[in-house]
């Protein structure tokens, strides 16, 4: 079955952790760490599985630190 | 599941179906985290590579949280004395009438040391974009009262909050340019959530296409958090101003072909 897959790479050295690119994404694939960045930013990561590339995270996101995939895949 | 994700493999470049454009620098922006600033900054970017004129585009920084604009947008950029944006971009489309210019002001710049500029130019209909940052306060400088602050809004030069018997109305400068002759496109936009993010792009796109038709300006508000200095968290400046500023600046068009859109369309509603 083709199905459309998503993907996200967080700059999180560039993060700042302002939170606003949680709630515009529908499928609550990112939540803050718990960690710190070399600035002492809490950062943005990807907690599952579920990102089907709607871009979402990173268009809302002030600092652009978001990239983000998709390709259609094949699973059986 | 993982696993099979895992395998899966998609983060190749020819799957990338967004990423930060190199007409932004790779330096990371000064700007507050969640601060409106760098999303308008990415749009406006955005808009000049898709339309392929990056490099016919002058852009014309203003005093404020934005004075670095011209360090961050890889464009030719011009620093203006505060408010005077508008009367330089004047002379730099007057002289390159062939380029486009846009000035990019917040609102004290614009609305309040710059209003005769702002006015003057609008009124003479030059043919440049304005983007204005409306974040109702004086960010840079610590949050103090602007013209476009509430009534009712705490800033740290009205701390029990804007008083209107005594310190005035707020100024809706758009509302008033969109009155001139001059001002053939005003749009008032916002970029907290994705939809209003593509449609400030939209908006901008459309302000940049005018510039080809010598129409007069094209005017494109930007309702904006300054979480810092409204002493709030980013997710709740964004709440607050979805409950506070959108009433008072509601979103959506208000003047299209230079026809003032009907105030009843002009609530945006999504
Ligand atoms: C001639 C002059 N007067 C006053 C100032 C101080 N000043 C710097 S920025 C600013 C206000 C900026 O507010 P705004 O335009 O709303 O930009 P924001 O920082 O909110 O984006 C003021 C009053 C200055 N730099 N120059
Ligand atoms: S691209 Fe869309 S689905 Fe994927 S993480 Fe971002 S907002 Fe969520
Ligand atoms: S919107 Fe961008 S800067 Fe803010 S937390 Fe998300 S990834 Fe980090
Ligand atoms: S002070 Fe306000 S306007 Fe300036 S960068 Fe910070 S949040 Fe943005
Ligand atoms: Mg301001």
């Amino acid at each position: 079955m083709a199905k459309i897959k998503g993907d996200i790479v967080i700059n999180t050295e560039r993060c700042k952790g302002c939170e606003v690119c949680i709630a515009a994404c529908p499928f609550t694939v990112i939540a803050m760490s718990k960690d710190v960045n070399s600035k002492g930013y809490h950062f943005a990561m990807k907690v599952n599985d579920e990102c089907t590339g709607c871009t979402n995270c990173a268009v809302v996101c002030p600092d652009g630190v978001i990239t983000v995939y998709r390709a259609k895949v094949t699973t059986e | 599941m993982e696993e099979q994700f895992e395998k899966i493999e998609i983060r190749k470049p020819e799957n990338i179906v967004y990423k930060k454009t190199d007409l932004l620098v790779d330096r990371p922006l000064s700007y507050c985290p969640g601060c409106g600033h760098g999303t308008v900054h990415r749009m406006l970017m955005e808009v000049l590579e898709e339309m392929n004129i990056y490099e016919k585009t002058i852009g014309v920084s203003p005093v404020g949280c934005s004075v670095l604009a011209y360090d961050f947008l890889n464009i030719d950029m011009i620093g203006a004395a505060h408010g005077r944006a508008p009367a330089v971009a004047t002379a730099v489309k007057r002289l390159w009438p062939d380029h486009f210019v846009f000035t990019y002001q917040g609102d004290g710049d614009l609305a309040a040391i710059g209003t005769a500029e702002t006015i003057h130019a609008c009124n003479r209909g030059e043919n440049f974009t304005i983007i204005f940052i409306n974040n109702g306060i004086y960010g840079m400088t610590g949050g103090q009262m602007a013209p476009t602050t509430l009534p009712g809004m705490r800033s740290s030069t009205s701390p029990y909050g804007r008083d209107v018997p005594t310190m005035g109305h707020p100024l809706k400068i758009t509302e008033l340019v969109a009155q001139l002759p001059g001002v053939h496109f005003v749009t008032r936009q916002a970029v907290h959530t994705p939809g209003n993010v593509r449609k400030t792009k939209k908006a901008l796109r459309k302000a940049f296409e005018l510039q080809k038709e010598n129409k007069g300006v094209a005017f494109v508000e930007v309702v904006s958090n300054c979480n810092s200095g409204w002493k709030m968290t980013p997710v709740q400046a964004n709440k607050w101003m979805e409950e506070h500023m959108f009433p008072f600046y509601p979103l959506g068009d208000i003047k299209v072909d230079g026809k003032l859109v009907e105030k009843k369309e002009m609530v945006d509603k999504e």
